[in-house]
């Protein structure tokens, strides 16, 4: 394509295939011999970032989806044991969810990096548009992804966005209903978005091939915006690069699995841990954190087409960039006002974001119109009036010179912005899990956890403790139904051997059958069987608990949080807090009061609990002093009793946490070796050609 | 590209890179092993295979039933005098996959034949009480198996396999 190639292999097997298809002439001109533009900055390693990010989406993805189940009444279970029984079955789900937020981080890196550097200038408007497309199909790509597990949030949100569609005119209805497959979304919405789910990002790969290949005609842009002019402007792309790419991936992969391993459930919604119920919508809807911008400005427009057309319109309006900024100058770094005006809207974009996860409320509407506002002044005002009124400083007169000049100031942008990303990116993330509990709810207190941090364990004692309190109590009314009498034999679990777990499983009664006269009949309990479930089914739950449905309790400590609030949720990020299920459940229980404070109506049938939203709860106190007796001694107190029931529906919730933080130290030992390696090679290899 | 690095004894540049090289390799391959490990049986799987019992008591001699274990179909057999005495009248040295009948089951319970219906020629599910030996016929390709399950004419190789089972009593066994 480009590139100088005179590469003809020595070996004559691999002249026989050069000759027949030039592919390693190919690979030679395009990734070693190609010629890279010397003074590239870390902001350029996000290509090979993202191209590493979507290998490793497909590969995952292909992987899950050789264990999920695509169809309404099993998906939610399937994920479910994909991440219990699937050998690492957890660490390919986290990978690939995490992968998702870390894909869009990279490219929303990326895409900034193109606006402040002018890398959408001419020649490059194609090679611009193609990551418009790209970009386009990443959304349509992830909003289906999310949609997949079938939790509450999937199946909101899936409606959400598909009523888009009806807005519009004449055709919408019939639109929404040909997407759904149905009359609301259900199992053929489920099915077909697997199917697409599983297309698109074969899709992405193709627009990825034509964008690397419009890249290869006009070459990478750098950062002082001027064209390669001789020979010593540029280094052979392979070693130069390639081992400052591998540098850059290895540090984004630590932050990378920093998620995975550590923080699996910050960047997502308790809400999806919930399985799916077309009756019930959450309180507080969200996306998730990287559509927020285009959410809070889709909710600011206050006409339904409208509001439509300015969101769709707020990403089309980054294809036209290369006509609405016409400056001569690429980069930003010789345009004084421009690079002003693009942290503004660096910081435009992180606060529609952060008001995407608030509720649309007072001063909350106000902001997101002004913001609104400001998001396209940028680019239908202020860009094209810059091209003209702009004085632009003069640019350096080749890339060798722009090297040569270095003060060594080159490093400090890249550590500020990147401390600065990293503040507005738990910004971010922190806000979209605010959106619940505008409610100025008491949030409920943070307690010790045994298995929090980054070493924590469950306390096995504890374990068994809470499983005596579920059984003797919490099972009369509440079902266990992803836990199997085999797990309490796991690792990491309340410690059962095989045998034990064998004849706890034989004390419960399992309905099995039919038998060969047809008829279903009882038998002991085997450890391969789940814990069964109080009451046959959901009618019968409701009917013997005045209507209200007790949950099962499996999930319970990830299907529930509360607003840790600003600056907490930036500290949590790096204390890796992810106890807010615990706290709110172990509060719960203790939270019941006799009386509620006074003006309070409490409705018949309902009890008042402090920390349950609304403060009116069908559950009466389920705990009391001297309930159930601990064979270790330990105090028969409710305080007890709660601390235990929470710890062991922590494991119920996530059995192998323990395996998850001890591979994630592991690989952090690993990786920190492997990019401290990197990066003295790094320096070495370029040691010659500064 | 990089200057000619003195090619008399590696430098701590060779050394870097070796080492880099080496932690890449060790990581991608540690790496792999999740991917491929994932395709293993998963522990619901693992644990639908566990053992199951089967009362022996409703088969009346000369019946067999079949059940099934770890999704193969398994034939119990509970033979009649004159099938036993044939089986062990034949010589062992003339069979295609010499194997005595008494090696075949356990001992005290001869009259009861455990096997894997699972023809060893290439996967079919042999039909019982057929045949000439007056044991199993597999329709797919003709293999003929004989009252202790072994083959006796056909292209399959082998006899038909006896999964591992045990008596828990007269009247039960736990296959597994």
């Amino acid at each position: 394509m480009s590139g100088p190639s005179d590469y003809q292999p020595t070996n004559p097997a691999l002249k026989w295939i050069e000759r027949r298809l030039p592919i390693m002439g190919l690979v030679h001109s395009s990734f070693v011999a190609y010629p890279t533009p010397r003074n590239l900055n870390y902001w350029w390693t996000f290509g090979a970032i993202l191209s590493m990010m979507l290998a490793l989406q497909i590969l995952t993805g292909v992987i899950l989806a050789m264990h999920y189940t695509p169809e309404a009444t099993m998906a939610f279970k399937s994920v479910e044991s994909i991440v219990r029984d699937v050998n690492y079955g957890w660490l390919l789900r986290n990978m690939h969810a995490a992968g998702a937020s870390m894909f869009f981080l990279a490219v929303y890196i990326h895409m900034f990096r193109g606006l402040y550097y002018g890398s959408y200038k001419e020649p490059r408007e194609i090679l611009w548009i193609l990551g418009v497309i790209i970009y386009l199909l990443m959304m349509a790509t992830g909003f289906m992804g999310y949609v997949l597990p079938w939790g509450q949030m999937s199946f909101w949100g899936a409606t959400v966005i598909t009523n888009l569609f009806s807005a519009v005119p004449y055709f919408g209805e019939s639109i929404v209903t040909l997407l759904w497959g149905g009359y609301s979304v259900g199992n053929p919405t489920l099915n077909r978005f697997f199917s697409l789910h599983y297309l698109l990002p074969f899709v992405i790969a193709g627009v990825v091939v034509l964008h690397i290949w419009a890249l290869h005609v006009a070459g990478q842009n750098n950062p002082a915006g001027v064209e390669p002019k001789t020979e010593k402007d540029t280094v052979p792309f392979t070693p130069y690069a390639t081992i400052k790419d591998l540098f850059g991936t290895c540090c984004f992969l630590l932050f990378f699995a920093w998620f995975i391993f550590y923080m699996p459930n910050y960047l997502g919604d308790a809400d999806n841990y919930i399985p799916a119920n077309p009756g019930v919508t959450p309180a507080h809807i969200v996306p998730e954190w990287y559509y927020l911008p285009f959410y809070a400005i889709l909710r600011s427009i206050p006409n339904k087409l409208a509001g439509v057309v300015a969101m769709f319109s707020a990403i089309l309006v980054l294809a036209f960039l290369p006509w609405l900024d016409t400056a001569r100058t690429k980069s930003s770094k010789y345009r004084p006002l421009a690079k002003q005006f693009f942290w503004v809207f660096v910081l435009v974009c992180v606060l529609l974001g952060w008001l995407g996860g608030k509720p649309p409320e007072g001063i909350y509407v106000i902001a997101g119109r002004v913001l609104t506002f400001c998001y396209f002044a940028y680019f239908l005002i202020l860009l094209p009036l810059l091209s003209r009124i702009e004085k632009p400083r003069p640019v350096p007169n080749s890339i060798a010179d722009d090297v040569l000049a270095k003060t060594g100031s080159k490093s400090t942008p890249m550590v500020s912005t990147v401390i600065a990303l990293a503040v507005a990116g738990a910004l971010f993330a922190g806000s979209a899990r605010d959106a619940r509990a505008e409610d100025h709810e008491e949030a409920p207190p943070s307690q010790k956890w045994s298995f929090a941090g980054p070493i924590g364990k469950f306390d096995r004692g504890a374990l068994q403790r809470g499983l005596k309190v579920y059984k003797e109590v919490c099972s009369a009314c509440h079902g266990l139904s992803y836990i199997a009498f085999r797990n309490l034999a796991d690792a990491g679990g309340p410690g059962f051997s095989v045998a034990q777990a064998s004849a706890f499983a034989s004390d419960y009664k399992i309905k099995d059958g039919p038998n060969d006269q047809g008829e279903m009949f009882e038998r002991p309990g085997r450890p391969a069987d789940y814990f069964p479930s109080p009451f046959p089914n959901e009618q019968a739950a409701r009917a013997a608990n005045g209507g209200a449905l007790p949950p099962d309790l499996s999930l319970i400590t990830k299907a529930r949080s509360y607003e840790r609030g600003f600056p907490r949720f930036i500290f949590d990020f790096f204390t890796q807090f992810q106890e807010q299920g615990p706290n709110y459940v172990d509060a719960l229980l203790q939270g019941f009061e006799e009386k509620p404070p006074a003006g309070f109506a409490l409705p018949e049938g309902s009890y008042y609990n402090k920390y349950f939203p609304g403060h009116a709860i069908k559950m009466p106190k389920p705990l009391s002093d001297g309930q159930v007796t601990f064979d270790d001694g330990s105090p028969a107190t409710v305080a007890q009793y709660a601390k235990d029931v929470t710890t062991f529906l922590m494991w119920t919730a996530e059995p192998h946490m323990e395996a998850r933080k001890r591979l994630g130290l592991q690989v952090f030992v690993f990786l920190i070796l492997f990019t401290g390696l990197l990066y003295f090679t790094k320096k070495k290899v370029w040691a010659d050609a500064h | 590209m990089t200057t000619a690095s003195s090619a008399d004894h590696p430098t701590r540049r060779d050394f870097l890179f070796v080492a880099t090289g080496a932690a890449a390799a060790v990581g991608g391959v540690v790496s792999i092993w999740p991917f491929v490990s994932q395709m293993n049986p998963d522990a619901s799987t693992i644990a639908a295979g566990a053992p199951i019992e089967v009362d022996l008591a409703p088969i009346a001699e000369g019946q067999d039933i079949k059940v099934f274990w770890r999704g193969k179909p398994i034939y119990i057999s509970h033979r009649t005098k004159k099938q036993i005495d044939e089986a062990r009248a034949v010589p062992v040295a003339s069979l295609p996959d010499p194997q005595t009948d008494q090696a075949r089951v356990k001992e005290g319970h001869d009259q009861w034949l455990v096997v894997i219906g699972i023809c060893t020629h290439l996967g079919c599910i042999p039909i019982a009480h057929e045949g000439n030996y007056d044991g199993f016929f597999c329709p797919c390709h003709g293999s003929q198996y004989d009252s202790s399950g072994r083959i006796r004419q056909g292209p399959a190789p082998a006899n038909l396999p006896v999964p591992p089972y045990q008596f828990v009593s007269d009247t039960k066994i736990q296959i597994g």
